[in-house]
């Protein structure tokens, strides 16, 4: 019980401990879907203070991870050009395309520049016209109305030499192909609270009726993490599949009405790569036909670069939640975050960099060669010790 | 990267025919664009991703967050220097903006 002297109301958080406790009477896996709950329950620990019967998958809801190698492949060549400047945020700097990343590029002589904000880029284009100015467009629908606006900023205002190269996915696809594995072994789901806060909450009825899982709207702040799966756990003993709203302070049920309108003019559905996982049908936005002047892959002719992903990396089945980060043979050894292999090492907000933080320390030895088999004691159940590394400790 | 912060706008003007406030995270202020909120007024809080303003937060719950964000070195990964933190993360044993503080 140690760790819970790092929540912000202890109290509260052993009374939703408690509750939890006692409502709880078999196995359950739910899966976080945004990678910042993917952070938070893993740096403090939430997994481990969870009775054993809860179990957390951590899904692909981090931005960075699941951008596939193929979209990093073409920011880097066209990052290399010399009349543009590439603007992206900084979580992409160290992002591993098929050789380099976007660091080397710009030790290599690319304009990289990191931004705040896209508004910013569009700012840089005004400021040099004779340069190409290309912002990194990545993430989920949280990311996509900002990027949305400043497309339709710069045709609105003239603004010719600024481009996007999109590479934007949507949550509720991923769900449904996550139930549709085979291998699935998710019962429930908490749906991201941010991306909520955009998009409301009218996109989950559906599928939990359809899938007849709980989709309970979640914050990221340990204490939110905790309420999430306390609702959860309660529908999921009660037989109950319905969308419930944890996180309302954030999240009204029609989201952000303005944003959305925003998305629905400047994007169009479209099929998208996930790193690791494969194509999802209708998985993400492209920029729609009014706006194609202003894709980057089609300014600067890179749809033709195709990428395979390394086989050694197993990030696929993490993100699917089919294998815990310590179970891949490399975890560690040969992948590490200043050696990652796959993307979900790089990001903290990935589940392989997450557990590499915060947990290598703690971890059993690795097991063998495969995955422990679903129901087995992992790290995340009771078989680790958990005990404070250096970075737990200069945080308290 | 889907970290939305709260802040406290402080100030709202027009710019170029775009809605744009001042906006205070806790000591850091930054430029954040106000068309996705467009009423929000000076001394309020809203949830901010990438500079722009994406839902109304009451003050308390706001305090709350900056107040664990603070604590858990999550602005200074926010607004940290990212080149720092990516050269860190290129020659250091773990992520820079992990181990950095
Ligand atoms: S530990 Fe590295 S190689 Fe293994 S799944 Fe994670 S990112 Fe891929």
């Amino acid at each position: 019980m140690k760790y819970i002297d790092e929540f912000q109301d202890p109290d509260l958080a052993a009374r939703l401990l408690d509750d939890i406790r006692a409502t709880v009477t078999r196995p359950w896996a739910l899966m976080e879907v945004c990678g910042g709950q993917t952070h938070s329950i893993i740096r403090h620990g939430i997994d481990q203070l969870l009775p054993d019967e809860v179990e957390l998958i951590h899904g692909p809801g981090c931005p960075v991870c699941v951008t596939p190698l193929e979209v990093i492949d073409k920011a880097l060549e066209i990052a290399s050009r010399p009349e543009v400047i590439f603007c992206s945020f900084g979580d992409m700097l160290r992002v591993p395309g098929s050789g380099r990343d976007l660091f080397q590029v710009r030790a290599e002589g690319g304009d990289v520049r990191v931004v705040y904000s896209p508004l910013d880029a569009l700012r840089l284009a005004e400021e040099n016209p004779d340069r190409e100015v290309v912002f990194f467009g990545i993430g989920f629908e949280t990311t996509a109305p900002p990027n949305a606006m400043t497309v339709h900023q710069a045709r609105r205002r003239g603004i010719r030499n600024f481009s996007l190269l999109v590479s934007h996915v949507r949550v509720p696809p991923a769900i449904e192909a996550i139930m549709q594995s085979p291998d699935c072994r998710v019962q429930a789901f908490l749906a991201a609270g941010h991306v909520c806060s955009v998009m409301g909450t009218a996109e989950y009825p559906a599928l939990a009726e359809r899938f007849r899982v709980p989709i309970v709207v979640t914050g990221f702040e340990p204490l939110d993490v905790l309420e999430g799966v306390r609702r959860t756990v309660r529908q999921l003993e009660r037989g109950e599949h319905t969308v419930d709203n944890a996180y309302p302070r954030a999240v009204p049920p029609e989201g952000n009405p303005a944003a959305r309108a925003m998305l629905d003019d400047v994007f169009e559905v479209a099929d998208r790569a996930w790193r690791g996982i494969g194509v999802i049908p209708d998985s993400g936005w492209r920029l729609s036909a009014r706006y194609r002047d202003y894709d980057a892959e089609h300014r600067f002719q890179v749809g033709d670069i195709t990428t395979l992903e390394p086989a050694e990396c197993r990030s696929g089945e993490v993100l699917q939640g089919l294998l815990k980060p310590h179970e891949c043979e490399a975890f560690g050894t040969t992948c590490t975050p200043r050696t990652p292999l796959g993307a979900t090492m790089v990001s903290s907000e990935g589940a392989c960099a997450a557990y590499y933080l915060y947990r290598r320390l703690d971890l059993p030895a690795r097991p063998g060669s495969r995955p422990s088999p679903a129901g087995a004691p992992t790290a995340g159940g009771t078989t680790a010790v958990r005990v404070p590394n250096r970075e737990d400790s200069s945080v308290v | 990267m889907c970290l939305a912060v709260p802040g406290r706008v402080l100030s709202v003007e027009d710019r170029d025919g775009t809605r744009m406030a001042t906006v205070d995270f806790g000591g850091v202020v930054k430029e954040v664009c106000l068309e996705y909120l467009p009423d929000l007024r000076v001394g309020e809080y809203a949830i901010v991703h990438v500079g722009f303003a994406l839902q109304r937060l009451d003050e308390e719950s706001a305090h709350r967050t900056l107040e664990l964000f603070e604590n858990l070195g999550m602005l200074q990964e926010e607004f940290g220097d990212p080149w720092e933190q990516a050269a860190q993360a290129g020659d250091s044993d773990g992520l820079g903006r992990e181990v950095q503080r």
